[in-house]
């Protein structure tokens, strides 16, 4: 992978104000006011986690799921202005680029992620050094699907529409998930999130109670959306460059 | 193994470029479009070619089959010897599509480095930039710039590429008369140093200027190949503009030198096979004419010239200024 293409990639997207307000501003604003009030909630839903880790962790889907799916409207972006064909006529390989937009959204998703670490830090989250990277690396595994999802998004949508398209999935997958607040032990919406990736990002936070967060079917759930995802992508590029 | 193993024929296709009998439809609203049909070119390296034609031509669609961004139905391309996407793979084609914007959120100078990185022997990035005349605006954010810094910029990055060929599809469009006599100084500035060029145009003025050669196309085929100054001489018309009132359309098309005369408003166009007769016999017949204006005959005359022996092909070319005559009368 040519790496000063990756840092100039990198460099855009920095540069881009809403990779800014969607995976920093929002969710340490919210975190903040949300979880500052409720710092002292030790037993979030009768789970055991302390309501400062719960929803670091939600935050964290939130700010690391949106890093991933931009990647989606950048893809779109560069379709709109005719950008992807420009690419095709250069070494760089379709796979490549897929390389790099992951990449990419995997570097910012990271600094979404370490700010929200250090904004828990500061309301008193503490989990010891095994945790911290056993979560992590859940986190991490678990925004495999999200990358897929984006990836097929920008291959469908266009610029103008890929940002409320966006915003709205955004919003479903965070409330699905039990990112806004939890979602209980039982009932239907508890029922549906066992089917939802961004239910088992949130889940990653059950590492403060030992054992494994992810059960068997979270698992099965998150490889199933990567499959299924990773086909629908690959799909969505073929029809797209298949095109005049 | 030694390079004298390589068989004749391989050789021989390794030093140019090969369109052999490409064929490309497009599924349209009305059944199949046609957009090639039957296109051989073979262009030898260091060459300077234009693809010469009017909109729809299949210029585009060609390009787009050479570069590997569309596989023909029918027939083959070979990029010195080898398959597009391997050129392409191997970083020996550079070029500029004809439409396309820049990806925003970095500094032009910046992208220019960014693409140049994909590259395996990529020209300085400050060479390419000065060779461009993009200097000025090196440190400008890619979304701040105007459609012919822009266009400057897509050559830069296509410069920077340092290919063995360059191709550009209509990459003059978005320019004025001095961002074009910029454009093609530079472009050949950069054809001197061996590099084989392909661009396509529906300017007549600039395949004549900066090209050895125009290949002609209508209607998704090959009307004409050949070196410009031939292909000029084939379309030796021009028009005469004048502003007449009050003049019938028939009477002008009868003078001596006029082929055909059409009205545009006050003013009257005449195609002529010979200016120089009928201009006298214009002034003559009609002292009043004013706003005269004479010009070399544009590509539709060409294309009329060329193909409109009734075999059909002439059809949208001169189709206009027939019917405009036929309605004045």
């Amino acid at each position: 992978m040519p790496l000063l293409y990756v840092r100039y990639e990198l460099l855009r997207t920095l540069r881009n104000r809403r990779f800014f307000l969607l995976s920093l501003v929002i969710p340490l604003v919210l975190y903040f006011a949300v979880a500052s009030p409720n710092r002292h909630v030790r037993n979030v839903d009768h789970s055991g986690i302390p309501f400062p880790l719960y929803y670091m962790v939600a935050m964290a889907t939130f700010g690391t799921m949106s890093a991933m799916l931009s990647c989606g409207g950048r893809i779109a972006a560069e379709r709109a202005v005719g950008w992807n064909r420009q690419l095709r006529i250069t070494p760089l390989s379709p796979r490549a680029y897929f390389r790099v937009k992951v990449l990419t959204g995997y570097m910012m998703a990271i600094i979404s992620l370490l700010a929200l670490y250090v904004s828990g830090l500061s309301l008193g989250v503490s989990l010891g050094a095994a945790e911290w990277v056993k979560m992590t690396a859940l986190i991490l595994v678990g925004l495999v699907p999200f990358a897929a999802l984006g990836i097929m998004l920008g291959h469908m949508l266009t610029p103008d529409s890929i940002g409320p398209a966006m915003g709205g999935g955004i919003s479903l997958l965070a409330l699905l998930g039990g990112v806004y607040f939890p979602l209980g032990n039982h009932g239907f919406l508890h029922n549906l999130a066992q089917y939802i990736p961004s239910y088992w990002l949130v889940q990653a936070s059950h590492v403060a109670l030992g054992g494994h967060p992810w059960s068997t079917t979270g698992w099965i759930v998150m490889a199933a959306w990567t499959v299924v995802l990773s086909g629908l992508a690959a799909r969505a590029y073929r029809r797209d460059t298949g095109r005049v | 193994m030694s390079l004298g193993s390589i068989d004749g024929a391989q050789v021989g296709t390794s030093n140019e470029i090969q369109l052999r009998g490409l064929v490309k439809s497009f599924r349209g609203p009305d059944g199949p479009i046609r957009a090639v049909r039957g296109v051989d070119v073979r262009i030898a390296a260091g060459e300077t070619v234009a693809l010469l034609g009017p909109n729809g031509a299949g210029k585009s669609t060609t390009i787009d089959m050479l570069l590997g961004l569309l596989v023909p139905d029918e027939g083959s391309v070979s990029v010195f010897g080898r398959p597009p996407a391997q050129a392409v793979a191997e970083g020996a084609v550079g070029g500029m599509l004809q439409t396309g914007e820049l990806i925003r959120d970095l500094a032009v100078g910046e992208l220019v480095s960014m693409m140049a990185s994909l590259y395996p022997s990529p020209l300085d990035v400050r060479e390419a930039i000065s060779l461009a005349g993009i200097g000025e605006i090196a440190g400008q954010r890619t979304q701040k710039l105007s459609g012919g810094q822009t266009q400057r910029v897509r050559l830069a990055i296509a410069l920077v590429s340092n290919p063995q060929l360059l191709v550009l599809d209509e990459p003059t469009v978005a320019l004025d008369v001095e961002g074009r006599q910029t454009f093609w100084s530079t472009m050949r500035a950069f054809a001197a140093r061996g590099k084989t060029v392909l661009f396509a145009t529906h300017y007549l003025e600039e395949a004549d200027a900066y090209a050895d050669r125009a290949v002609l196309m209508a209607h998704g085929m090959i009307v004409a190949d050949g070196p410009t100054n031939e292909i000029r001489a084939t379309v030796g018309t021009r028009t005469i503009r004048a502003t007449l009132p009050d003049v019938d359309v028939e009477a002008l098309a009868a003078l001596p030198g006029v082929s055909s005369a059409e009205r545009r408003g006050e003013a009257m166009i005449m195609h002529c096979a010979d200016s120089d007769v009928a201009i006298k016999a214009l002034l003559g017949a009609h002292p009043d004419a004013r706003d005269i204006e004479i010009a070399a005959a544009g590509l539709e005359q060409a294309f009329l010239a060329l193909t409109g022996d009734g075999d059909g092909l002439g059809e949208p070319a001169g189709g206009a200024g027939e019917a405009s005559r036929a309605k004045e009368s």
